[in-house]
């Protein structure tokens, strides 16, 4: 069939439903999981530019500019964060995270 | 099929399989590098979008920022790969889930998004310029947030700083901005001493004694 | 309003207030002065009142408006006429004469100046009820003389029988006072008023009224209402059963007990009743019952009165026998006579009562009897004044106690309400029993050999000594009693007098005068008094007409008998005991209804206490409501924090799962 913005937006589908499952898998791996929501933003960017070039609007574009440069800001400060649990815990196992059990 | 498809085809496929191994892989740094593979295939589609400016920013920026830090968070850590076994169909409610949220949005955009076909996207003049066109409405019309974005970007470097830094242990320093304020009256103190004469010799005790050394830095 | 009825009413209270709260500073003598100044006062006050009255000016009018309710106005007022002037006259004269032996009989007590206070307090507890216009201010007199007297039973409150007895009088007396209180609430429902004068008028309407108790039975209004105002009369005077505290409020110092226990506060129910008239002669069926009420004390008691070993307990007893035949005698509407027998009483009851002190401060604070004997060589005073007393008492004629109680034996044989055939069979018996028990109790004590040198004292609870229970009490071997200081003769002296003398004056104008006319009613019906007067032919008459009669020989068969028991044969009554031992034990022991009171009513509220403190506080509201609800709250939170796992991974997964339902939702319509 011919290309049409579903098959886009279909990718973003897909790519997005891999990366809410792999959050579920990943519980051993933390560094897994902040890829997984990485994946996510790709997702969603990707639905971005589908529709800013089916629709004509650049505006899309700069959301996806933006939606890159926070998810770099929030990767930064996540991977600072592992880096600080990792000292402490010496693990980067999800499941050892427990201190919150009520 | 047109090439545009059949190299729609292409990099979708290859963006699903390094999406899927990335989710799947036992090794960290084998799932990082296949986000790598991942962002580039997505790149190559936008090109197809005609985005070319953001494939080149997802290539600079995502593969080659991000992804390097990962990279090196992931090899300074050291992770034990033995914890890391762990198996994809074990998680049958994660596939579960999985499964139905995307036959959902297949549904969704299948049913209501079949008709708009690529060759009914709007036309782009002859000299159209990606950077260009964006670069015009990121400064006029979308300069705040592109302002905010930079902060954003300043909060991040400072926080990523601020959680990780660690002093040493066992090293004493001054502390410049106290050593600045001192007062000569902190560190000298002028006790004035009567003389004490003495019968026969000389006094040799001075008129005022300066003792050294005053309260403790 | 003159000042004489504010000066009887108020004098006593000022007394009390100076001596109660200020009594350091003035120190014993001045609370004994300012105290028996105020009652000296009071007492002058009343005979003024009461030769006014007699002059013909009564006298009734509010004094303070303390409330209006909607159409009820309660007040405070007086009501002087002759029934008022009398009991005046009476409480305060009994009252002084007590005051001025108190300073003998307390004379080495700690608590001084706070005796003095009460029996001030008392006397206008007193006066306040007899001169009230109005049932709210009789019911604030009777609720204070209740309180007094509890107050003064556990004078020595270290003691704990003496806080048994004044618990016990107070809520011996509360059972009694919720009676009147329902019958007070009858008459403000009913009559709408409170005053004497509107509720006496409104009378006679009412009479036919009926009320619906207890579902389909109707009964009549003013029986009920009659019924229960002497139910409180009951506890306040008491009669069976409701007589339990008397005998134990004897723990309290012989004073108030001449005062409260003989004379004054015992009398409120019968002057409460008298005062009633009109609403108890509208009720045969309350006279009735008034009529077995006080039968039975009276000759019930007596009986009690013949085992008693301590000297205050067989007077206590004695009083609870003649309050019975005051009873009868309202039951007979002989009230007159009935007053008239309060106010002999009074005079020789206290006397007794006070000589019993005298006695007892002889005998260095020993009550028990058989340790007495032979003290009319040692104390001739008290001798001679407790031989009037016993005379007047048992009804020898010419004393004043003969007029009195001949009345009542004749009022009663001549009433026809049902019951008054009992009544007079156990007024007259009494006779025999009460001279038993007086001629008992004057030859242990003033005759016969002296037994103190072999002391026994038994510890049961009938017998208390000293109010210093580490001292030695009672006399040793080598001590001899002696007779008591002057204040405390004076007084058994003057109240000897009285004895004697107040009969034969009183009569004629109290009971066949028109002395009582317009506060006293009397149905046509009930015409008991009228036959009286047409056999009265004066005091003189009366007395030598006694010796025809059955209450004469009684007595004197009575005073044999005692001679004939303990002072010619004193081995017999021992003997007597054991060959009727389960009488005696029946007699000893009160008739078991002290008993009867301690297990079911006493018991009966502590088991009802336990089950509702275990059942109902511990089980229901401490376990269910209270801990229960927390731990039910506990539970909830046990289970509410499953969700809380603290795994990072469960929470994404919660909000995956959330959202993928959440776009069911939105994308089913769609489809």
């Amino acid at each position: 069939m011919t290309l049409s913005l579903a098959h886009f937006l279909a990718l973003g589908a897909i790519l997005f439903t891999l990366s809410v499952v792999g959050i579920f898998l990943n519980r051993r791996n933390i560094i897994v999981m902040l890829m997984s929501i990485e994946l996510m933003l790709l997702a969603v960017n990707m639905n971005f530019i589908a529709f800013s070039h089916f629709l004509g609007d650049a505006a899309g574009q700069i959301f996806v500019f933006f939606i890159m440069t926070v998810a770099a800001a929030e990767s930064a400060i996540g991977l600072a964060i592992l880096v600080v649990l990792f000292r402490k815990l010496d693990t980067v196992d999800a499941q050892e995270l427990d201190s919150l059990k009520g | 099929m047109s090439a545009l498809t059949a190299l729609f085809y292409v990099f979708a496929a290859m963006t699903v399989f390094g999406a899927l191994r990335v989710i799947t892989s036992n090794n960290p740094v084998h799932s990082a590098l296949y986000l790598v593979l991942t962002f580039a295939s997505a790149a190559a589609i936008w090109m197809l979008l005609k985005a070319e400016f953001l494939a080149i920013v997802l290539v600079l920026v995502y593969v080659g920022a991000v992804m390097v830090l990962f990279l090196f968070v992931v090899m300074m850590l050291d992770v034990n790969m033995d914890s890391g076994g762990r198996g994809f169909w074990r998680s049958s409610v994660a596939v579960f889930v999985g499964i139905a949220v995307a036959l959902e949005l297949a549904a969704v955009l299948f049913l209501h998004f079949k008709g708009a076909s690529i060759a009914d996207a709007p036309a782009l003049p002859a000299d159209y310029d990606n950077t260009k066109a964006l670069g015009a409405l990121l400064y006029t019309e979308y300069v705040y947030p592109f302002e905010l974005a930079a902060v954003v970007l300043l909060v991040a470097i400072v926080a990523a700083i601020a959680l990780t830094l660690r002093r040493r242990k066992d090293v004493r320093y001054s502390d410049p901005s106290k050593a600045v304020r001192t007062r000569a009256a902190d560190r000298l103190r002028v006790v004035s001493m009567a003389p004490v004469p003495r019968s026969g010799s000389a006094p040799d005790a001075p008129a005022t004694d300066a003792t050294d050394g005053g309260p403790a830095k | 309003m003159k000042t004489a009825y504010l000066l009887a009413a108020f004098a006593p209270l000022i007394g009390s207030i100076v001596a109660g709260l200020f009594g350091r500073q003035v120190g014993r003598a001045g609370a004994h002065w300012v105290t028996i100044a105020g009652v000296a006062i009071s007492f002058a006050a009343s005979l003024w009142t009461l030769f006014d009255v007699l002059g013909g000016n009564t006298f009734e009018g509010a004094l303070y408006t303390w409330s209006v309710l909607n159409d009820l106005t309660i007040e405070v007022g007086f009501l002087i006429d002759p029934l008022t002037a009398t009991m005046m006259c009476v409480v305060t004269s009994v009252s002084l004469m007590v005051h001025i032996y108190t300073i003998g009989y307390m004379a080495d007590d700690p608590g001084y100046q706070r005796f003095f206070s009460y029996i001030s307090l008392f006397t206008f507890s007193m006066m306040m009820l007899v001169m009230a216009n109005n049932f709210m201010q009789l019911f604030f007199g009777w609720e204070a003389v209740g309180l007094v007297s509890y107050l003064l039973i556990g004078f020595w409150y270290t003691r704990p029988t003496a806080i048994y007895a004044n618990l016990k009088a107070f809520l011996v007396n509360r059972v009694g006072d919720f009676g009147f209180v329902l019958g007070i609430g009858l008459v403000v429902a009913y009559f709408g008023s409170l005053d004497y004068g509107e509720v006496f008028a409104a009378a006679p309407e009412l009479a036919d009224e009926q009320l619906g108790l207890w579902g389909s039975t109707q009964w009549s209004l003013l029986t009920v209402t009659c019924i229960c105002l002497f139910i409180g009369a009951m506890g306040k005077s008491a009669q069976f059963p409701l007589h339990v505290w008397l005998p134990d409020s004897m723990e309290g110092p012989t004073p108030i007990s001449a005062l409260i226990h003989a004379a004054t506060m015992v009398t409120a129910g019968i002057f409460m009743v008298a005062r009633m008239s009109p609403l108890f002669e509208l009720s045969e069926t309350a006279l009735s019952f008034i009529m077995v009420i006080g039968a039975i004390t009276a000759l019930f008691m007596g009986f009690l009165g013949i085992v008693q070993n301590d000297i205050k307990r067989v007077v206590a007893y004695s009083t609870l026998s003649q309050l019975g035949y005051m009873t009868v005698a309202l039951a007979a509407s002989a009230y007159s006579v009935a007053i008239f027998h309060l106010m002999t009483h009074a005079f020789f009851k206290a006397l007794l009562f006070l000589g019993a002190g005298s006695v007892i401060i002889g005998m260095h604070h020993d009550q028990d009897m058989r340790n007495m004997g032979g003290l009319r060589r040692f104390m001739p005073v008290t001798w001679i004044t407790f031989l009037i007393g016993s005379l007047a008492l048992i009804g020898t004629p010419f004393f004043s106690g003969f007029y009195s109680k001949d009345m009542i034996i004749e009022a009663v044989r001549y009433s026809e309400i049902p019951g008054a055939g009992f009544g007079y069979f156990a007024v007259l018996a009494g006779v025999f029993v009460t001279a038993l028990y007086t001629f008992r109790m004057y030859f242990m004590v003033f005759h016969g050999e002296s037994r103190w040198g072999r002391a026994q004292h038994d510890h049961d609870h009938d017998h208390d000594a000293s109010h210093d229970d580490a001292g030695h009490h009672g006399l040793g071997p080598n001590d001899k009693p002696h007779e008591s200081p002057r204040v405390v003769t004076v007084p058994l002296v003057l109240l000897a007098i009285a004895s004697v003398v107040s009969g034969a004056i009183a009569i004629g104008p109290m009971l066949f005068g028109d002395f009582f006319a317009n506060s006293i009613v009397v149905a046509e019906s009930h015409g008991a008094m009228a036959t009286l007067a047409e056999h009265w032919h004066g005091w003189v008459d009366l007395g030598m007409h006694a010796l025809k009669t059955w209450p004469f020989w009684l007595a004197l068969a009575g005073v044999v008998t005692a001679w004939f028991l303990y002072i010619a044969q004193p081995g017999i009554p021992a003997s007597i005991a054991s060959a009727f031992a389960p009488v005696y034990r029946l007699l000893d022991n009160k008739y078991y209804l002290d008993r009867l009171n301690e297990i079911l009513f006493a018991g009966g509220a502590r088991l009802l206490g336990r089950g509702l403190w275990r059942g109902g506080d511990q089980t229901i509201i401490d376990g269910l409501i209270v801990n229960g609800s927390a731990r039910l709250t506990g539970w909830f939170s046990g289970v509410l924090r499953l969700a809380q796992t603290g795994h990072l991974n469960t929470y994404a997964i919660t909000m995956i799962i959330g959202v993928a339902l959440l776009m069911l939702f939105v994308i089913l319509p769609l489809l």
